[in-house]
Parts: C-alpha cells; sequence; structure tokens
C-alpha cells in the first residue's frame, strides 16, 4: 500500500470530498461553501446557510429522511448549542420514536478542544454531553489516518454520527494510503504497545501520551497507549484487555472529568469483574481542570492537562502498586 | 380552481373521520387503554383536510403534537394508528411512539413531533430533497400560532425563502399556545404578516372553511411546484377541546369565545354547503357517511386490540439502523 504525507485538517477535507464523490445523495451544510468544493459539487451541493445551526441541522435531518446523506459542519462544537433541540429531541430519536422506519443518515462535524487563547465560548470539549444520549454515534480521531478512515465511514453510516475534531490537532503531519480505506466505528486502537500501565487517552492527549511513554521509557516503565477513536460505540473489549494486561490505568482527557468520558470509561473498565480484579491500583484520570476556559496563555495552560501530568499521573499508579 | 362535488364529498368523509377517530381516541384515553396524551385536533379539521386535498401522494407534510388530523388527511391507515396509541406492535411505530410520534414515510407523512417548532427545520429539509430531486414535489409543515414565536420559525423560513425552496408553511392560528392566549405572547394579530419580511407571500384564510383552504392551498403548491418559493399560509381556526385530553385540564378559554367558534364547526358548515349548493346532499346521507365512519373507527380499535403489546426487551431494538 503507498503512503504519503497529509495533515489532519486535510485527511477531514479529503475524506468529505472523495465520498461526495463517490456518493451523489451526499449534500454539505455549513454557514462557509468553500470555494474549492462549489467548484468541483456546485452550489446546489455545497449549501452555504445563513448562521442559523438550529435550522440547518434541522434541515439535515430532513433531507437525511427523505434520502439525502447531509454532512454539516457546525466549525466549532460552541455553535452547535443553539442546534441542542434539532441534536437532542431529533437526530437522536427520531429513527426508534417512528419504529425504525426511516434511516437518518448524516454527519455533524465540529472542533474540539483549546489551547488557542480562544477562552470559555470557543474551547470547549463537550463530547460526553453527547454520550448520554442514546441513538449517536461519536468520533474522535487523533491522526490523518483515522481522521480519514472514520470520517468515510461516518458518512458512509445510516445513523446520525458526530465527528468531534481536534482544533490542536489540524495541522498534525501523518501517513495515509492513497488508496480508498475506511476504519469502522467502533474499534480502539493501540498507539503503542507496553506492559506496565495502561494509558488511555483521547485526540490530542494521544501525542501527549505518548511523548509521556517515551519520558518513561527512561525511567524503565512501559507504557501502552491506547486511543477509543470512538465514543460511541466504545471498544470496551479493547480497553478491558489492555488493563488486564497491565493492570494500571490513566486516563487523559481534554476534557473537565465531572461526567465525562473519562468518568465513563473509567465505570465501564473497573466494573468489569475479570479486569477489577486485575487492577493493582486504582485507576487515574487527567483531565482538564473543571472550570471554564480562560483565556491568558499562563491560566489556559495551567487548566488543560499535559505530558507533564499524565506523566506524575502514570507515576502515582506505578507507587501505588 | 374549486372543489368538484366528489372532492367536496371526500373531504367532509375525512373530515368527519379525524372527529370520530379523536373522540374514540380521547374516550378510549380517558378508559385507560391509551397512555401519555392525546392531544385532540377537533374543531380544526378544514385546515388538515383542505390543504392535503391539494397534495400529490409523494407530497411530504410534517405534523406537531396535535397530529391526528394530518396523518389522516395524507392518508394514513386508521388500523395502524389507532393500534400505534394503543401501544401495540401493528402500530405504526411498533409501540414506540405512541400519539405524538405517528408518522408514515411511504405516504410522505414525516411524523407528527412532540416539540413545538421542532418540525419547521426538519421539514424544510424535506423541501431541499425535493428541489434536488428536480420532482416538482412539495413539502408542507403544520403548526400553530405557538411556534410561530420559537426561533426555528424564523431560521426556518428564511433558509426557504432564500433558496426559493418548494415548501408550504401552515399556521393554524387557533389563538391559544396550550394555556396562553396569543395576544399576550405576540403583538401581531396576523403571523402571516411576517412572510413579508421573507419575501414570500403571507395568506389568511378562514382556517374552518375547507374550501377556502383548499382554494388558497392550490394556489400555494402550484406556487411550489413551479419553483416559485415558499409561501406562509395562516388558517384562521380553534379547537373545541382544551389542550389536551388529561382528565380537569385547565380550560382558560372564555366561554363566549369557545362558544362562537363552536358555532361555525367545519363540518356543519361543508354539511350545510353541500346541502345548498348541490341540492343533492342530506341529512340522512350525512347520518349514513358517519354510520361507515363510526364502522371504520370500531374496526381500527378491533385491529388494536388484537394487535398484541410488544415484547418488553423490543424496546432495545431500532436504537440503531444498520
Amino acid at each position: 500500500m503507498s503512503m504519503r504525507e497529509i495533515s489532519y485538517g486535510r485527511a477531514g477535507m479529503e475524506a468529505l470530498v472523495e465520498e461526495m464523490r463517490r456518493d451523489p445523495t451526499t449534500l454539505h451544510l455549513a454557514t462557509d461553501a468553500p470555494p474549492s468544493l462549489v467548484e468541483e459539487f456546485g452550489e446546489q451541493r455545497i449549501r452555504a446557510t445563513p448562521i442559523a445551526e438550529n435550522a440547518f441541522s434541522g434541515i439535515a435531518i430532513g433531507a437525511a429522511g427523505s434520502g439525502l446523506r447531509p454532512i454539516v459542519n457546525w466549525s466549532m462544537v460552541t455553535f452547535c448549542f443553539v442546534a441542542m433541540d434539532q441534536i437532542v429531541n431529533q437526530a437522536s430519536k427520531i429513527h426508534y420514536m417512528f419504529g425504525g422506519q426511516q434511516t437518518f443518515p448524516l454527519v455533524f462535524r465540529s472542533s474540539v478542544g483549546g489551547g488557542t487563547s480562544l477562552a470559555a465560548q470557543h474551547s470547549q470539549s463537550p463530547y460526553s454531553m453527547f454520550m448520554n444520549l442514546a441513538g449517536l454515534k461519536l468520533i474522535l480521531p487523533s491522526t490523518p489516518y483515522d481522521m480519514k478512515g472514520l470520517l468515510k465511514s461516518a458518512i458512509r453510516d445510516n445513523n446520525p454520527v458526530l465527528s468531534f475534531e481536534s482544533t490542536r490537532l489540524m495541522g498534525l503531519k501523518g501517513e495515509v494510503p492513497d488508496e480508498d480505506y475506511t476504519i469502522p466505528l467502533g474499534v480502539a486502537d493501540v498507539k503503542r504497545e507496553g506492559k506496565d500501565v495502561t494509558v488511555i487517552a483521547l485526540a490530542w492527549l494521544v501525542h501527549e501520551a505518548l511523548a509521556a511513554a517515551e519520558e518513561m521509557e527512561k525511567e524503565g516503565v512501559s507504557v501502552e497507549v491506547v486511543d477509543p477513536r470512538t465514543l460511541f460505540p466504545l471498544d470496551n473489549d479493547l480497553m478491558r484487555a489492555s488493563v488486564q494486561k497491565t493492570g494500571r490505568l490513566v486516563i487523559a482527557d481534554e476534557a473537565g472529568p465531572t461526567a465525562g468520558a473519562s468518568a465513563e470509561i473509567a465505570a465501564l473498565v473497573t466494573e468489569d469483574p475479570a479486569t477489577f480484579k486485575a487492577l493493582k491500583a486504582a485507576p487515574k484520570r487527567v483531565c482538564a481542570l473543571q472550570v471554564p476556559i480562560p483565556y491568558s496563555p499562563d491560566m489556559e495552560n495551567h487548566v488543560f492537562p499535559n505530558r507533564k501530568r499524565i506523566i506524575a499521573g502514570i507515576r502515582e499508579v506505578m507507587e501505588a502498586g | 380552481m374549486s372543489a368538484s362535488p366528489e372532492l367536496q364529498r371526500d373531504m367532509l368523509r375525512q373530515m368527519q373521520t379525524i372527529r370520530r377517530f379523536e373522540e374514540r381516541a380521547s374516550d378510549d384515553y380517558k378508559g385507560g387503554d391509551i397512555y401519555g396524551v392525546v392531544h385532540c385536533y377537533i374543531g380544526e379539521e378544514a385546515s388538515a383536510v383542505g390543504i392535503c386535498a391539494a397534495l400529490r401522494p409523494d407530497d411530504q407534510i410534517i405534523s406537531n403534537h396535535r397530529g391526528h388530523g394530518h396523518c389522516i388527511a395524507k392518508g394514513a391507515d386508521l388500523n395502524r394508528m389507532m393500534a400505534e396509541l394503543y401501544g401495540r406492535v401493528d402500530g405504526y411505530c411498533k409501540g414506540k411512539g405512541g400519539s405524538m410520534h405517528i408518522a408514515d414515510f411511504s405516504i410522505g407523512m414525516l411524523g407528527a413531533n412532540g416539540i413545538v417548532g421542532g418540525g419547521l427545520s426538519i421539514l424544510t429539509g424535506a423541501g431541499l430533497a425535493a428541489q434536488m430531486a428536480g420532482n416538482e414535489g412539495v413539502a408542507v409543515c403544520f403548526f400553530g400560532d405557538g411556534a410561530s414565536n420559537a426561533g426555528s420559525f424564523h431560521e426556518s423560513l428564511n433558509i426557504a425563502a432564500s433558496w426559493k425552496l418548494p415548501v408550504l408553511y401552515v399556521c393554524e392560528h387557533n389563538s391559544w399556545a396550550a394555556d396562553t392566549a396569543a395576544k399576550k405572547t405576540h403583538a401581531a394579530e396576523n403571523m402571516s404578516d411576517r412572510a413579508k419580511g421573507y419575501g414570500i407571500p403571507g395568506i389568511v384564510v378562514d382556517g374552518n372553511d375547507v374550501l377556502a383552504v383548499y382554494e388558497a392551498a392550490q394556489e400555494a403548491v402550484a406556487r411550489a411546484r413551479a419553483g416559485e418559493g415558499p409561501t406562509l399560509l395562516e388558517c384562521k381556526t380553534y379547537r373545541h377541546r382544551p389542550h389536551t385530553e388529561r382528565p380537569g385540564a385547565v380550560d382558560r378559554r372564555p366561554e363566549e369565545e369557545k362558544a362562537a367558534w363552536m358555532a361555525r364547526d367545519p363540518i356543519p358548515m361543508l354539511v350545510e354547503h353541500l346541502k345548498q349548493q348541490q341540492g343533492q346532499f342530506s341529512d340522512e346521507e350525512f347520518t349514513a357517511m358517519d354510520d361507515e365512519i363510526l364502522a371504520e373507527i370500531e374496526a381500527s380499535v378491533s385491529y388494536a386490540k388484537a394487535s398484541p403489546f410488544p415484547a418488553p426487551e423490543a424496546a432495545l431494538d431500532d436504537v440503531f439502523a444498520d
């Protein structure tokens, strides 16, 4: 398989373009219509919407139920909150409450995370709010390869899928195959194998965890880094198998800990009796502090987790047992 | 084009079917066989029937929490509707939806919706799909004066007008948003006046006169099919019942107001029209029609009662599509 290097952001664009070429029922709804897309697919399929997320999210649902396959880009996740009625009351439930008589294939894309001094409203990672809803699938890629493969699967899926894409990773380069490929939703990935401690990390924190693992290797601690890649479905089996092997668990997430993805992962891993028995130490979460994200860089950096805090977390679980 | 005598009789039959269906639904709700909540459309039948008479079978509609009338007017099966209200496996939604979520996508009925204003944008998306399919299909959203004050009304009409979508927005203005008077929540008398702000036609029609609704709908539908964009059609009407059928439900509406509207009941209005204009329709014929309808309703209840309840574990099905 021949490979080439592209950025995380580029990988998302390639997935979109290739899927729009592949399936003429796809259309794109966003407040911005990129000229290159308009040139290739026309204004009918690349719609520039008013800044009215509630309506264009609902329009996507109605179009999906009428035979189209819409891809919505909210830009920042921040902007989807005015569309919560359509996400929560409609998209997540519409297939179920009508008895499964119609499918609603659609994707809502948005960027998440902070680190760019955009302050509280534009630095959010609220994916766990959507994990709580039955009826939505959620992807959270950490590499260009995962971005392209997961987003393609999301577009081909016959359900509403939310694609959360890390702002911090947009320029990250990585290899993707030249050929068409997809990554199934619900399959986690071991980003680095290890035997002493499992770090389950999300999005940008995957890279911080890999850096932490390098550092710990020097101290003779072998760290396994697991990336769930999709938050629904979550790959319980792979996460549990890793923790059963290492006996120690650190969970790293750019979001706050309260009722977060980290809390769900901790519960899913530890409520499994076999995995619980294998634990040598209590699990440790390394998350953002539970505050709105501040603007000034020193404060912002203080709030977010990073490789140093992951290292501290690893040391803590290593020392505990 | 005015409605032929045959079409007028069909419309009368549909209106009376809606009324009898809901009277029975209300009775069986109070009797404990129907659960949750039932919102009756009784008194507003001319709106759904007059609009749907102007549609093709492949046109699409979306409804709201008060949706039985729209379902019946679009051609939904009474048996499967009643079975859904009864929570049975043969109901339209296999017992997962109930009164507020009846849908039949095979006849272009995209669902009743429990969120006031929630259907406006979804239906606008159906209009977008129709426009992109290029089949001259039209999409119709039924909502109330209450929903007209939600943000989704503005956002949806603005987009539909900008993109010239083949959509008909039907505001059934019954003057009460649940138990709050319309005059307390918006200053304008006519919702249709807002159409001017979107650059689309806004039309007020007597929503209790099914023939007037039909004629107005034909014009708006023709405009949509011709690619000229959406219309906001406001049907002035009134519900005869309180907001819900819940026993002891409050009804704050003044008695004089109710009496004035009851005197303009859309069904006797059409019966009188048929009798006077054609001289061929009689009270006896109406009684015979009503007897047939009552038999259909009774049959739908029998169908519902014969249908089993879903297995409890069926609650786990249909969360996701394959």
